[in-house]
């Protein structure tokens, strides 16, 4: 996740600032007022757009009115939502026509169900009404079952949800009462205690704190488990609503789904006061660390800000169903013109035979039974036409295989049984499973050709740690060989209790040393003003934590941004322990030492300005201002004219820092005189009552004072990368996946962390887009098209589609920030850009907003075929998970947000290199054969029929009985495919993770293609003119029965359907031979329980025929004769034009993979410049 | 740098989603091979020696079996003699339907036939008919198998349409088209003036004398129709007796089909002339059905028939072509197995 993501957070500055006049007179010069507002606690980030939106006047016809404490007239014109959640789909009287509806919503069910229909029709009966129903009652029933069940879960979490009780404040009345969630209504004053869930959005009135403060926690709504603050109104805050009552009206946008946006105003007591997003709590986040608060419901129930986000995500379908249906309508045209054969022939002969049909005896025409000689069953030659048609649909149907689907969801069932069981998917460090969320895309892990992936949370761990600074020049980096020994020297002691940090930093023995003894050399003074600048600078909240020791606490910073979060530990560590903060001061402990530091004002973070400040007055009556911000946006407001070697000393450590790809920042300070005070002041003063512009104003005091700073040094923060992120990243690499890295981080970061897990290399060629207009983003992009197309002409041939397969081509990168993709994205500048990121080796976005990552990955999915994957771990990368083919959330230490979007979750990155790689290319092969056998079995089955009806008259009788044909695709064949789908497995684990080239296969869709398809029907052809004609030619003139001759078929192509599949099973264990040879014996033993029935017509038959040989000669003539062709074609191409996978398998086999594997090291290792040439 | 230790553990129990699990309560899943997917398993590959083997194994299994079959095929002795067209008088061969239909000429016909070869005892007689539909939808599902069964059935007629009831209403025994249809065609042998028996019994299948065809059923309304189909029924006489009809109603699988009529039980000597008077009553001029037949002697195969034996010979040989070529190919184009340079991305060269 992200922390200093650029546009989400629109924090407004709109601090309202009481002066106090009393406290103007406490010193005559320079500490002339305490600031009592809310102002420091702000989060470092604000927006500078959304600034101008909160300005505009919400006209009313886009607002809803809120009349505080008065439900009745809220919704007395419109009727708000009431605050009752459901989640759940069905209710007991509408489950069984909605299921049905949404089952029904499959074209293969409404296929199957007409079909069922048709062959109720006296005239069409082709199967008995059980035999024709059952397999569709089947599948209908287990799907229904299992949507019932998780069905029945929602609705018990929807009434635990409504049933929590929250305490309103009664109508009319003057206290609160408990009431339950589900009645909370729109307009209604509620208070919440502390840690209690909020039940619905609302505004606050007042809280607990003086200040109007109140900490919220949003892991639920964003999953970022730190506390935000959030304020009510001054104007609010002094009402006691439980005795004086209230009365207002909150006039605020229509429910949507910003959960970081929020814009009203509300009038009360005649004034018109504004309200933004941090003046509004959302249902679902948790307040605490403040008593209570008050506020007024303005969204209730769905309308939720929580509930509009958590709105189904679209199902997705796998790449490979897709195709899947492609080829279903290719078999449906083949069922229509085979059908359309049989009627055009039943035509012909019934045209024929037309005077012959009266009398003939397997014909009867007419009915002689009745005195009117009226015909049996024959409605006219186009009518028995048409009736023959139907028939042959009915009689032919299993050429779509209904089966498929049910055989599909099994397979991917078991698939995301071994991929949750997977050992190596196992995350230690957050005690996580592999969780498969979507059961309907496993195969497209296979096919994956673009990886979007977040960089903090996602390729790094998200924890923050300091790691050097550089002071008045001066590099100390030492800290790492030390261990955190000394507890004294930050602990605090308070009281009888000792305070300490809750994480300890380690320390550079050197720079303690000198915080201890230098307190009068000059490096000493300045040393310990850096860390006083670490310690005050940020807007930390620290809070105590009970340990079970009573004489020790622990303090933990809370803090929206990692960063400061990490530099004030680092400061503590130092011994400058952030004790306590309040509005208007903090309390530091400087080595055991505690000052009480007056916080005067504060500029906020901005993306604009790229730094913050604060002013500070201390102790000793001087006003300081300390400022820390990025490097460039810094070394613009340091005076240069001193300490120039300092500055030039502190340049070198910055840039040796950020190429270690620690994420850096500058800290200067200054002293204010006294009429520099006075004028910032109430410039300051001005700026934060105005009632337009507040934030600009803001921003132009702040940058008046932030000049002709002192360099006081930088510090250095890791981001840490998670473990095996390069080695993830070269294999994604190499398995020709490109990585595109989309961050909210600035730039610098982003590239360092780029080079650090070796995403970008030294000799690539970076093309930088940093552009704030469109001509300018249109003449970059034309520039980076037109090097791309200088390279690809330098090096002729070079392909760069498939990195890592020895292109020799100079590597480029594209680097883009998320200003520029404001005028690229849904302009036409579009295709420029994707003409230019699909030309680089590797594409870093920084600085991107969530939407804008959503963009990125619909660039590439809207305008290839190419399957896109995205990874992350945040709420904000939660648009770019729903949008790629396939979303994998990180569940990593923070929330759920991106779990719960994601198809996929697990711990760690580099697991996307076995889940690709690996189980990936087994989900792909093993689906994709999958469904080309099922194809093929269901049609071997179809085409025998086919040439049998051409002997019978064409009046589609089948020698097989109607119980055969219906359990053929459910039970003689079934297992074996679904035990293959999810066991079989062309190569080991330790093969596909050692080529990852291999994984080529899925990307270029070699195991399902159109090709393939075909061939396979041609060989599906052949088998069946196999199977029917050579029984057919050897009992021609004989005296075989239709019963018999249809025993023998339906063992012949159960056989060979499945001696087919065994010949193409890579891996026999147990299990496959079980299912293969035990699906034979089955069908055996099924056959001869149908013919042990003296009801059926086929009564013994197979007795009588498995006594003689010809019997057993046929078998297997069949057998060999049908498999004898795929046989030889498989031969032939696995020998003389084997494919990788092929030769990886031979290599698994005849063992010298170690052999081989040490004399790979060199191109397998991470040179790429090696591998490139190979 | 931080120590880390406290904080992971604290982050644990925070930020794990199914919360309040202590920390032994690992979910690491547990290991076996199955769910690992490594089961002991055999990898095959078609290794040249297999596939030359597998090519050569199924010539050398395959060839011998045709050859015996043919052999067999050829053992056969078998005579076919169509009569269908040859017993119409000459002077009906214009009105063939209204010959077979005209109840008042006289049907029988006689035929000579010339025995080829020795024909060892059992020498089975068929009738074969052509161009019949047994296997007609209409036709195969028109009869009822309960009520030839149980006597308690009797008037359960339902599929028999349109032979179910007679015209007065009264349900047929045995009902439906197929058994209206049975074929009444009878023949006589004589040898020299030896008159040779034909044995009837045992014709048709035990297990449907014993459990499909009831051993206190009676034909009953039987042939009553204005439309006569062909063979009455001795009423008298259980289904389970009537054993040209149990043959009839194992109903054919093509629509070519001998029937086994009845088995001559002397051994038939070459250049034997034997005469043939039969009962030429069926009806297959409607249609234009052929009507032969057939005296066969059997072997182990069954009847005449050398498509088994050309069969085997052909996948055989065609077997052993494979093998060939593929040897060929193997020796001329050898390649290296699990030779790693033949991965494609070894295969492209620099400025391939």
């Amino acid at each position: 996740m992200d922390h200093d993501r650029p546009s989400p957070p629109p924090l407004l500055p709109e601090p309202p600032i009481r002066l106090d006049p009393a406290a103007r007179s406490t010193r005559v010069d320079l500490i002339s007022f305490a600031v009592d507002s809310p102002v420091p606690r702000r989060g470092s980030r604000a927006d500078s757009e959304r600034l101008a939106t909160s300005q505009k006047e919400l006209s009313d016809d886009d607002a809803r009115l809120v009349y505080i404490n008065d439900p009745a007239k809220t919704n007395e014109r419109f009727e708000f939502a009431g605050n009752s959640i459901r989640t759940a789909k069905y209710s007991i009287l509408t489950f069984l026509p909605r299921n049905l509806f949404e089952q029904f919503h499959r074209v293969a069910y409404v296929y199957f169900l007409v079909i069922a229909i048709l062959n109720q029709l006296p005239q069409l009966a082709v199967f008995g009404r059980g035999a024709s129903v059952l397999p569709l009652a089947f599948v209908l029933l287990v799907t229904a079952v299992k949507d019932a069940y998780e069905d029945w879960r929602r609705h018990r979490s929807d009434r635990i949800e409504n049933g929590r009780v929250a305490s309103v404040l009664a109508d009319g009345g003057r206290q609160f009462q408990p009431m339950l969630w589900k009645d909370i209504r729109v307009g209604e004053i509620i208070k919440i205690a502390a840690n209690e869930t909020i039940p619905c959005d609302m505004v606050l009135l007042s809280t607990s704190d003086s200040t109007g403060v109140a900490y919220v926690q949003t892991i639920n709504l964003d999953g970022e488990s730190n506390l935000k603050t959030r304020y009510a109104k001054q104007e609010t805050l002094s009402k006691s609503v439980d005795k004086e009552g209230f009365a207002g009206l909150i006039r605020c946008e229509r429910p949507n789904r910003n959960i970081y946006g929020f814009h009203a105003n509300m009038e009360i007591d005649g004034k018109k006061v504004s309200l933004g997003p941090s003046n509004i709590v959302l249902r679902g986040c948790e307040l605490k660390n403040t008593a209570w608060a008050v506020g007024v419901a303005v969204y209730a129930g769905r309308e939720t800000k929580v509930m509009l986000n958590s709105s189904g995500t679209p199902s997705k379908r796998s790449r490979l169903e897709t195709h899947m249906n492609r080829e279903t309508l290719l078999l449906s045209g083949l069922l229509i013109a085979l059908s359309s054969v049989v009627c055009v022939l039943a035509g012909i002969w019934l045209g024929n035979h037309k005077d012959e049909l009266d009398y003939s005896p397997y014909f009867r025409k007419r009915n002689f039974s009745s005195d009117d000689e009226k015909y049996y069953n024959y409605y006219g030659i186009g009518m028995q036409i048409f009736f023959t048609f139907l028939m042959s649909v009915i009689v032919f149907q299993i050429m779509i295989p209904i089966s498929l689907y049910i055989s599909m969801e099994l397979v991917r069932l078991g698939q995301a049984y071994f991929m949750i069981r997977d050992a190596s998917l196992y995350d230690e460090a957050s005690n996580s499973r592999f969780q498969c969320r979507a059961l309907n895309i496993n195969e497209d892990l296979g096919q994956i050709k673009y990886v979007f992936s977040d960089k903090t949370g996602t390729l790094t761990e998200n924890k923050m740690e300091f790691q050097c600074a550089s002071i008045q020049g001066v590099d100390y980096s030492g800290g790492k060989a030390s261990s955190p020994r000394d507890w004294e020297v930050c602990s605090v002691v308070v009281g009888n209790q000792f305070w300490r940090p809750k994480l300890l930093v380690k320390t550079d023995p050197e720079l303690v040393r000198l915080l201890r003894s230098g307190r009068e050399t000059r490096e000493g003074m300045r040393a310990r003003e850096f860390f006083l600048a670490l310690a005050a600078c940020n807007t930390i909240v620290p809070l105590t934590v009970e340990t079970p020791d009573p004489k020790q606490k622990l303090i933990d910073y809370q803090g929206e941004s990692p960063d400061e979060v990490a530099l004030v530990y680092a400061a503590a560590a130092y011994g400058f322990v952030l004790v306590e903060r309040t509005s208007g001061h903090i309390v530091i402990d400087v080595l055991g030492e505690r000052l009480r530091f007056d916080v005067l004002g504060l500029h906020e973070f901005d993306s604009d300005r790229k730094r913050m400040s604060v002013i500070i007055g201390c102790p000793d009556k001087t006003v300081k201002l300390f400022v820390k911000g990025a490097d460039n946006s810094m070394f613009g407001v340091i005076e240069r004219s001193i300490n120039l070697d300092i500055i030039h000393a502190t340049e070198t450590h910055l840039h040796a820092y950020s190429s270690l790809g620690l994420r850096t920042l500058v800290i200067g300070m200054r002293e204010l005189g006294s009429a520099e005070f006075i004028d910032w002041q109430s410039a300051y003063e001005k700026a934060s009552t105005a009632l337009m512009g507040r934030g600009s104003l803001l921003r132009a005091v702040a940058a008046n004072v932030e000049c002709n700073l002192h360099i006081l040094g930088a510090s250095g923060i890791e981001d840490k990368l998670q473990r095996g992120v390069p080695e993830a990243i070269e294999s994604l690499r190499q398995a020709g996946i490109k990585v595109w890295v989309l961050t909210g981080d600035k730039q610098e970061t982003a590239i360092s962390i780029g080079y650090s897990c070796r995403l970008l290399t030294s000799e690539m060629t970076q093309i930088v887009i940093n552009s704030h207009s469109k001509d300018s983003c249109r003449k970059s992009l034309e520039d980076a098209i037109a090097m791309t197309n200088k390279l690809a002409a330098i090096f002729p041939g070079a392909q760069n589609t498939i990195t890592g397969t020895g292109s020799p081509r100079i590597p480029l990168a594209l680097i883009i920030d998320g200003t520029s993709l404001v005028y690229i994205l849904e302009t036409e500048l579009e295709e420029e850009l994707f003409k230019a990121a699909t030309a680089c080796d590797v594409v870093l976005c920084c600085r991107v907003a969530p939407l804008q990552k959503a963009g990125i990955v619909a660039l590439i999915k809207n305008r290839t075929d190419d399957m896109t994957l995205a990874i992350g771990d945040g709420a904000n990368d939660v648009s770019m998970i729903q949008m790629a083919d396939v979303g994998v959330g990180i569940s990593g230490q923070e929330g759920r947000q991106a779990v719960m979007a994601s198809d996929f979750a697990m711990g760690q990155f580099r697991f996307l290199v076995p889940l690709l790689l690996v189980h990936g290319h087994w989900n792909y092969q093993r689906m994709a054969y999958m469904i080309l056998y099922n194809f093929y079995r269901n049609a071997v089955f179809v085409f025998m029929l086919f040439w049998y009806v051409l002997y019978t008259a064409f009046s589609l009788t089948t020698a097989i009985t109607e119980w055969s044909s219906v359990l053929y695709s459910v039970i003689y064949t079934a297992l074996p495919t679904i035990v293959v789908g999810i066991l079989d497995k062309d190569l080991s684990r330790k093969t596909l993770l050692k080529y990852p080239q291999l994984y080529g296969s899925g990307q270029r869709e070699e195991r399902y293609n159109l090709k393939l398809f075909i061939l396979t029907m041609m060989d599906t052809v052949w088998q069946s003119l196999a199977i029917f004609f050579i029984p057919f030619l050897a009992y021609r003139h004989s005296t075989i029965d239709g019963s018999s001759l249809g025993d023998l078929w339906t063992l012949a192509v159960v056989i060979l359907v499945n001696i087919h599949l065994a010949m193409d099973v890579l891996r026999w264990n147990w299990i496959t031979h079980a299912s293969i040879w035990g699906c034979i014996v089955a069908t055996a033993i099924c056959v001869i329980i149908i013919d042990s029935m003296p009801v059926l017509a086929g009564y013994w038959a197979i007795y009588h025929v498995m006594g003689t040989g010809l019997f057993w000669l046929l078998l297997l003539g069949i057998t060999v004769a049908g498999m004898v062709p795929r046989f030889a074609m498989k031969a032939f191409t696995e020998y003389f034009f084997p494919s990788d996978i092929q030769i990886a398998r031979e290599l698994e086999k005849f063992g010298n993979l170690d052999a081989v594997a040490a004399s790979e090291i060199p191109m397998s290792t991470f040179s790429p410049r090696h591998r490139r040439f190979i | 740098m931080m120590n880390n230790s406290g904080a992971s553990a604290a982050g644990s129990s925070s930020g794990s989603g199914e919360g309040s699990a202590p920390r032994r309560n690992s979910k690491r899943p547990k290991y076996s091979r199955f769910t690992q997917q490594e089961l002991p398993a055999c990898k095959p590959i078609l290794t040249p020696r297999w596939v030359i083997s597998v090519f050569t194994l199924v010539g050398i299994i395959f060839v011998p079996i045709g050859v015996v079959s043919l052999m067999a095929s050829h053992h056969v002795v078998e005579i076919v003699d169509r009569y269908d067209s040859a017993c119409i008088p000459p002077n009906m061969t214009n009105d063939k339907v209204g010959y077979i239909q005209n109840a008042a000429i006289k049907k029988t016909c006689t035929r000579t036939l010339k025995v080829p070869k020795d024909m060892d005892r059992p020498v089975y007689v068929y009738y074969q008919l052509d161009n019949f539909y047994q296997n007609h939808r209409r036709y195969v599902k028109s009869r009822n198998d309960e009520q030839l069964r149980s006597k308690d059935k009797a008037n359960d007629t339902s599929n028999c349409d349109p032979e179910a009831t007679t015209h007065n209403g009264a349900s047929i025994l045995p009902c439906g088209l197929i058994a209206w249809s049975l074929f009444n065609d009878t023949y006589n042998f004589i040898r020299g003036n030896e008159n040779i028996t034909v044995n009837k019994k045992d014709i048709s299948w035990k297990s449907d004398r014993d459990h499909k065809f009831g051993k206190d059923v009676y034909p009953k309304n039987f042939q009553n129709g204005t439309l006569i189909g062909g063979a009455k029924l001795d009423p008298n006489k259980s289904l389970s007796e009537q054993e040209d009809l149990i043959v009839w109603m194992r109903t054919a699988a093509l629509p070519t089909f001998r029937k086994l009529y009845g088995r001559i039980e002397v051994d038939l000597k070459a250049n034997d002339t034997i005469t043939v008077t039969l009962e030429n009553n069926y009806n297959t001029y409607s249609f234009s059905g052929k009507k032969k037949l057939v005296l066969s002697t059997t072997s182990w195969l069954g009847g005449k028939n050398n498509f088994l034996g050309i069969a085997y010979l052909t996948v055989g040989g065609l077997c052993f072509f494979l093998a060939t070529a593929f040897t060929v190919v193997y020796l001329i184009k050898p390649r290296k197995l699990g030779d790693p340079s033949y991965l494609s991305w070894n295969r492209n060269p620099l400025g391939h």
